[in-house]
Formats: C-alpha cells, sequence, structure tokens
C-alpha cells in the first residue's frame, strides 16, 4: 500500500496547481491577519474564505484526478494488488497531500498569529474538511462515468452544501416558523460539514449571541465536551460513510 | 490452469458474455478469434479481475479468483490499448512497476527491452509516445515479470514489421518454455506457426475450442485464415 500512495503522492506534488493552491491560502491568511489589529478578528475572517475555498479546491481537485488517473488505475487493477488497496492509496494521497496543503498555506499563519484554541479548532476543522471532500469528491467519480458529468456533479455537490443548504435551511424555518425548530437545527446542521465546522468555530469564538435563541440552544449542544465530540464523530462520519460507498462501488466496477 | 465456467456478463442490455465455458492449461498456445464485439475482450478482463462477471466462477489453479488477487503475479498481460500515466516517463513506468511486483523469486526477462531498444527512450513522457511504442512498452511489461500465464490482446496492432518478428520470436521462445499463452488477433496469417489451439467466438457466445489440426483435418484447408473462413462461411 505504501509504494502506490508514494507514486500517487509524487504524481501530485508533481502538479502546480497543488503548488498555486498553498501559495493561495499563504498570501490569504497573512494578508487577513496582516490586515486586522485583532488577530481573533483575522481569524474570523479567515473562518469565512476557508469554508468555501478548501472544499471547493478539494472537492473538484480530486474528482479532475480520479478521472485523470483512468489509466493508471486500469494499469494497477491488472497487476497483483487488491483493488481495496488501490483505491484507498489514492484516497491517502490525495488527502494527505490537500491537508499538507492546507496545512503550509493556512496552518502555519494560523499557528503564528493566533495560536489559541479556537485557532487551533479551525486548523483542525480545515484538515478535516479537506480529507471529506476528497471523499465526497471520490464518491462522486466512482459512481459517474463520463468525465465531464461527473465534474459536474462535483461543482453541484459544492454548490449545494455552501449555498443551496443554507437556503434550505431557511426556508424550513420560515415555513415551520410557528413550531420550536430549535432542537430540530441541531439535528438538521449535522447533514452539511461545512455548517456543522462553521457553528463549531462561530461558537469557540463567542459570537453566538448574535445567533439569538438558536444561538442558545446550540451553545447549550456545540458548547459542552460531548457537544464537540459528537460532532467531530459525526465530521470523521462524513469521510468514513462516502469512502466506504465508494470503495463498494470500486470494487465491483469494470475498467 | 484457467478454467471458466458459465461465465456470463452484461453490459446493460448487451450480452457481452454468454455462458462461456473454456479449459486453457499449461503448455497451450491458444488463439481468440472471433468478429468485433464477440466478447473476447470481455472474457480477457473477467480472467483478469478487470470486468466484474454476473455469474459462473473463474479459477485459476485450481483456485476461485473472485476476492483473490495474488494468482495475478503469475499473469503478463498486454492491453489492446496501452493506457498508462501521461507524465510519467518510460523509465519511471518501468521503475514503478518493477516495485509493485518485485519479489526475490522472480527473474526479470529484460529481453524485449533492449530488443526493442526501449532503453534509448527512457527519459520519453508517456503521453507523447507514438501509438506503436505504446505497444512495445506494453509487451515489454508482460514478459518482463516472466509471469507463466501471458494474455496478449491484440499484440502486433501497430507494431512495424521488424518489432513484429520479434514479439513473434518472442512468444514462441516462451511457448517452448511450457507456458499458457492466450492472444487475441484480426490477422489470422501471423498465428499460423504461434496456435496450437483456437477459440471461436460470436455475439459473446463460444462458438467452438479446438485444436488446429483437428480444425485443418474437418476443413482440409492449411493456413488458419482459409480454414476459419470456411468454417465462418458454414455457420
Amino acid at each position: 500500500m505504501k509504494k502506490i500512495i508514494k507514486y500517487v503522492i509524487i504524481d501530485i506534488l508533481r502538479n502546480k496547481i497543488m503548488l498555486a493552491y498553498t501559495l493561495f491560502l499563504l498570501l490569504i491568511s497573512l494578508s487577513v491577519f496582516n490586515l486586522e489589529d485583532n488577530s481573533a478578528k483575522g481569524l474570523l475572517s479567515l473562518l469565512n474564505i476557508i469554508l468555501i475555498i478548501v472544499p471547493l479546491v478539494s472537492i473538484l481537485f480530486s474528482a479532475i484526478y480520479i478521472y485523470n488517473s483512468a489509466e493508471f488505475l486500469e494499469l494497477l487493477v491488472s497487476q497483483p494488488l487488491k483493488r481495496k488497496t488501490i483505491w484507498l492509496s489514492v484516497f491517502v494521497g490525495l488527502a494527505g497531500s490537500l491537508a499538507l496543503a492546507f496545512f503550509v498555506g493556512a496552518g502555519i499563519p494560523i499557528l503564528l498569529y493566533e495560536a489559541t484554541a479556537t485557532g487551533i479548532m479551525m486548523l483542525g476543522i480545515g484538515l478535516i474538511l479537506s480529507v471529506i471532500f476528497v471523499a465526497i469528491a471520490m464518491l462522486a467519480a466512482v459512481k459517474t462515468r463520463d468525465k465531464a458529468k461527473g465534474i459536474g456533479v462535483t461543482i453541484l455537490l459544492w454548490l449545494y452544501f455552501s449555498l443551496l443548504f443554507d437556503g434550505l435551511v431557511l426556508f424550513l424555518l420560515f415555513q415551520f416558523a410557528d413550531y420550536p425548530m430549535e432542537k430540530a437545527m441541531v439535528g438538521i446542521s449535522t447533514l452539511n460539514p461545512i455548517d456543522l465546522s462553521r457553528i463549531l468555530i462561530l461558537l469557540k469564538m463567542d459570537v453566538s449571541a448574535l445567533m439569538g435563541y438558536t444561538g442558545a440552544i446550540f451553545k447549550n449542544f456545540f458548547g459542552t465536551q460531548i457537544g464537540v465530540a459528537l460532532s467531530f464523530i459525526i465530521l470523521l462520519l462524513w469521510i468514513v460513510i462516502p469512502t466506504w460507498l465508494s470503495l463498494r462501488k470500486f470494487n465491483r466496477k469494470d475498467l | 490452469m484457467i478454467i471458466a465456467t458459465n461465465v456470463s456478463k452484461k453490459f446493460g442490455k448487451l450480452k457481452a458474455l454468454d455462458n462461456v465455458t473454456v479449459t486453457c492449461n499449461k503448455g497451450e498456445c491458444i488463439a481468440l478469434i472471433g468478429p468485433n464485439g464477440s466478447g473476447k475482450t470481455t472474457l480477457i478482463k473477467s480472467i483478469l479481475g478487470m470486468v466484474v462477471y454476473n455469474s459462473g466462477f473463474i479459477s485459476f489453479n485450481g483456485k476461485n479468483i473472485l476476492h483473490d488477487w495474488q494468482y495475478r503475479s503469475q499473469i503478463g498481460y498486454m492491453p489492446q490499448i496501452g493506457r498508462y500515466p501521461d507524465n510519467m516517463t518510460i523509465g519511471q513506468m518501468l521503475e514503478m512497476m518493477k516495485d509493485i511486483r518485485h519479489n526475490k523469486n522472480i527473474i526479470l526477462d529484460e529481453e524485449l527491452i533492449q530488443q526493442f531498444k526501449l532503453n534509448e527512450l527512457l527519459e520519453k513522457r508517456m503521453r507523447t509516445l507514438s501509438g506503436g511504442t505504446r505497444q512495445k512498452v506494453s509487451a515489454a511489461l508482460a514478459f518482463l515479470f516472466n509471469p507463466d500465464v501471458l494474455i496478449l490482446d491484440e499484440p502486433t496492432a501497430g507494431l512495424d514489421p521488424v518489432a513484429t518478428e520479434i514479439l513473434k520470436e518472442k512468444i514462441i521462445a516462451e511457448k517452448k518454455k511450457g507456458k499458457l499463452i492466450l492472444i487475441t488477433s484480426h490477422i489470422l496469417s501471423e498465428l499460423d506457426d504461434l496456435v496450437t489451439q483456437v477459440i471461436y467466438m460470436q455475439d459473446g457466445v463460444l462458438k467452438f475450442h479446438k485444436s488446429i489440426e483437428d480444425l485443418r483435418a474437418e476443413t482440409g484447408q492449411e493456413k488458419l485464415a482459409k480454414a476459419i473462413a470456411s468454417v465462418m462461411v458454414k455457420m
């Protein structure tokens, strides 16, 4: 397994997009921290950028990589290797390099300027989000054979997780405004890893007061140790379940 | 060595393989013949585990190949269209394959690499290669690990006459070592002095599996091309 991971990572690192992504993150995080005199404020601005860019780059890069390495996968499958090993190696290679790019590009500035509990949490969440969207991209790519369609699906998925989902939640809230929705909202927020990440960090920043009554309910749940632990378990499930599904599909795929 | 029993595979509505039963033994050199889209490549890919068949089973040396992967270390496969990672050079490709299939018991067979003069092209990237050079790389990789079974899908398509001769010589040499060789080809005249058995497929159905002597005796034709043609007319 190590050998294939090695070849996947060498192949990815040879790609200039990875370098550009790292430099882009580095530029943004450094400028955000230098623009604000209060680095806690800088962290908040960085949060909004990270929640948009990290999922987008992770999901698109992974999907395109999977489609472009169709030949590589085909070659490996005809060799004495387990399909499970091949697929998981590609996953580890992709997740590892995207997480590394995030760590260098955004993690190091965060540790330099804002090495508080909030900063470290944001670093952790950025890493987890990178991996989650690699897993989702791999599931989408293995399900759709056509490259253009597959990349379209991944863009739609990103749009759904970062924009449409919020719209749907807002719609639900207005429709059921007469009912007590606050507790249900906690459940609904677990359906979107980006929302869950945002809530976790915002609560850590004590700006939940701005969120009204729902914010108080959130604080009651996500503010506790158990709530945070539970949220991280849910984020991990967002990695495990798509990976497991895509692995199952890849095992039965005709190449 | 390879026994396929009632193997069926559907791609949507199309039956690519329909109850195919075939036995291949050591020392045989089998030609897989049939029109385009008759399921030859699907059968080969099923044996390699690249296509997951719907029903039936295939065994390799008495072991079911489903959920097994180690048996592939005894197979050298040359695909019809060699598709390789674009960014790698030939040298890196060869190194990677050696790395993946490394085993102390294997004596590497680099004869084809030398004869095809691939050593001079090690720095070339795969995407810049011509179709024929790709085929040479595929062939070299198939023979590199000295496997017991060679599966060659249209080996000579795109090769120049010199390279074709080299490859044919190599196939004959390997056959003499008692290896099982499976070849598909449309150029029947090339197969004349190679094969010992013929499998004929049509629309996913295995029409017949005969030794070449039987085929010659039945049709009264000495050349494989003519023998097959006379069989096809009768069908």
